[in-house]
């Protein structure tokens, strides 16, 4: 857990690693090839970088008419602009038509920081999931974003990959570590408490766990880096066993990681759940750090709500 | 194909619109037959497509930018063989492969899903760079409505064109001066179209989009034009061929009850018996 790699640069770098291995890959940025950190792949294969200047939703049709001539264009900008002000046009130019087109969208949540509300997309999970044929991933660490790339690039159809702007700690370091889009990860077994997680919040989650434990609270923990489609089988039958789940995302409590969970427990298998997140405010500015831990979704944080959750 | 044969061509294309609008009920009849000599055009005589192959790779593309006028475009892939023109009363209905907008996914001969304004000509700019990327020699060619150059995305798409270079790009303004709610230049005008696409760097050419000796000439020209895309200003009628539906904005998207459908036929009748005349 010594190093900490912002998500953004995993998939710039992926970018590049996959780009032999599928010739017809192609990468569209808005004016943000520095900071979305599709420059290194620009840097690689110029002629296959196309910067479209400030107009996202020109260049999410640009991507869709370049995958009807059998491109796979990865169009990326920030999630705010991504998936917010490119909705539409993510749904009828690509979701209806069903194209190859990958989003990569950074900067995505409160850890944008600084830049303040305007720039912290807390809605694009709850826009993307509700487009149909939409995969949805928000990879946790460096290991599994750049796995994510590489899975999105050899599925057909199109995929909305959510990258962060803070550098944070790799943890799927294990071997045995595999990357299987609509796969939940089970990171901790526990008997007490379910605490499903999606992104950066995987990592507070953990934290959370190792504090609970010292209560002599059992956690699970599940990594759900696959919104879309979930991994139903996982959540379920966790809640099964514990009877309560908690869900953490550095996202809006509505219409995210913790609805599509609650959605799937509703339906089939209803347990008390909590929802970590953004609850229903916009965010503002300061270091991501101290955005995380005021809005309680630090290890800390994570962990006190949970206690009281729990009742203890 | 001659003008005359153009002519009478244009002619089935508009009937279709007609029938399969008052089929379903519902639909742009307007539009459609306001453009309906440049569809006919564009796939009997410009464009390298194979009815029997929608997809071949090598084939020249359209993106029918204003998705509304998909009955214009439906009656001109059927009259070309891409389906059966039977089919066309289908439009609109439940279970038709003939989506209300063009549906890229099940009809055969549309490259692009559209119908929400401003988004296909953003398309067409893809396929017109894919061509480009990959030194390809087809084309793209892209249908707008005057109305729908209100959309921005619409000068976001021209200006990564001009910039582009894409030569291998023809942008068609219908400019048959309506809109939903009414005269374009009432509404937000869009005035003067040619000088603004001119300024994003465009070949531009203005032609009466119901003569096919100017329409001919515009797309040789557009050929001709190196390290430009061509933008065609057509000056249009809307509902041109049915005489109630001509320059009436409430034609827009509306389809003819039983006696007006009657009306309509008749009036395309009599086109075609001066056709036969001319001939």
């Amino acid at each position: 857990m010594a190093d900490k790699i912002a998500t953004r640069d995993s998939y710039g770098n992926a970018l590049v690693a996959c780009a032999e291995d599928f010739p017809n890959l192609v990468v569209l940025d808005a004016d943000l090839a520095g900071a979305t950190k599709t420059g290194t792949f620009k840097k690689a294969y110029p002629e296959r970088h196309i910067d479209c200047g400030i107009a996202e939703c020109n260049m999410t049709g640009i991507a869709a008419g370049l995958a009807t001539c059998g491109k796979i264009p990865f169009i990326s900008s920030f999630a705010m602009f991504a998936a917010g002000r490119n909705f539409e046009q993510v749904r009828n130019s690509i979701g209806y038509p069903n194209l190859n087109v990958k989003i990569g969208a950074t900067h995505a949540g409160i850890t944008v920081g600084e830049d303040g509300a305007t720039h912290q997309c807390n809605e694009d999970i709850a826009l993307m999931r509700t487009i149909p044929g939409m995969t949805v991933i928000v990879p946790s660490d460096d290991v599994e974003a750049r796995a994510a790339v590489r899975a999105a690039l050899e599925m057909e159809g199109p995929v909305y990959l959510r990258f962060g702007r803070a550098a944070v700690p790799v943890f799927n370091t294990n071997d045995d570590y595999k990357f299987e889009i609509g796969k939940g990860v089970l990171l901790r077994e526990g008997t007490d408490v379910t605490i499903v997680a999606t992104g950066i919040c995987v990592d507070s989650a953990l934290q959370a766990a190792e504090m609970l434990a010292a209560d002599g609270v059992s956690a699970e923990v599940i990594n759900i880096h696959t919104i879309k489609p979930l991994d139903e089988e996982m959540v379920i039958a966790s809640a099964k066993k514990t009877g309560k789940v908690v869900t953490v995302e550095e996202h809006s409590i509505i219409g995210g990681l913790g609805s599509a969970v609650c959605d799937a427990l509703c339906a089939k298998n209803p347990v008390p759940v909590k929802k970590l997140g953004m609850q229903d405010i916009f965010g503002e500015s300061g270091s991501a750090s101290a955005l995380l831990e005021k809005y309680k979704l630090d290890g800390k944080g994570v962990y006190a709500d949970i206690k009281e959750f729990l009742g203890k | 194909m001659d003008n005359l044969t153009l002519q009478k061509t244009a002619n089935e294309v508009r009937k279709g619109v007609v029938t399969s609008v008052h089929a379903a009920k519902a639909g742009h009849p307007g539009g459609s037959l306001s453009a309906a000599d440049m569809f006919t055009y564009l796939y009997f005589e410009e464009m390298n497509i194979d009815p029997k192959n929608p997809k071949k790779e090598d084939r020249d593309r359209f993106v029918l930018s204003k998705g509304h006028t998909a009955p214009g475009l439906y009656s001109t892939l059927a009259n070309r063989g891409y389906f059966p023109v039977e089919d066309l009363v289908t439009l609109r209905k439940l279970g038709s492969y003939l989506q209300g907008h063009p549906c890229y996914q099940h009809v055969p001969g549309v490259d692009m899903s559209s119908g929400s304004l401003g988004q296909g000509i953003s398309a067409a700019v893809g396929m017109a760079l894919a061509a480009k990327l990959d030194n390809k020699s087809f084309r793209t060619y892209t249908l707008l409505g005057d109305g729908e150059i209100q959309e921005g995305q619409v000068w976001e798409a021209a200006m990564f064109a001009g910039a582009r270079e894409l030569d291998n790009l023809v942008v068609i303004v219908d400019n048959n001066g309506l809109q939903i709610d009414g005269k374009i230049e009432d509404v937000c005008s869009p005035y003067p179209i040619d000088k603004k696409f001119e300024a994003f760097n465009f070949n531009v050419i203005n032609i009466d989009g119901h003569d096919f000796d100017q329409i001919r000439a515009a797309f040789d020209n557009a050929k001709a034009c190196k390290g430009k895309p061509t933008a065609i200003i057509m000056k249009t009628t809307k509902g041109k061929g049915v005489s109630f539906m001509e320059n009436n904005a409430g034609w827009h998207g509306k389809a003819p009850n039983d006696e007006e459908y009657a009306t309509a036929m008749a009036d395309l009748a009599a086109i075609d018996e001066k056709l036969k005349e001319g001939n």
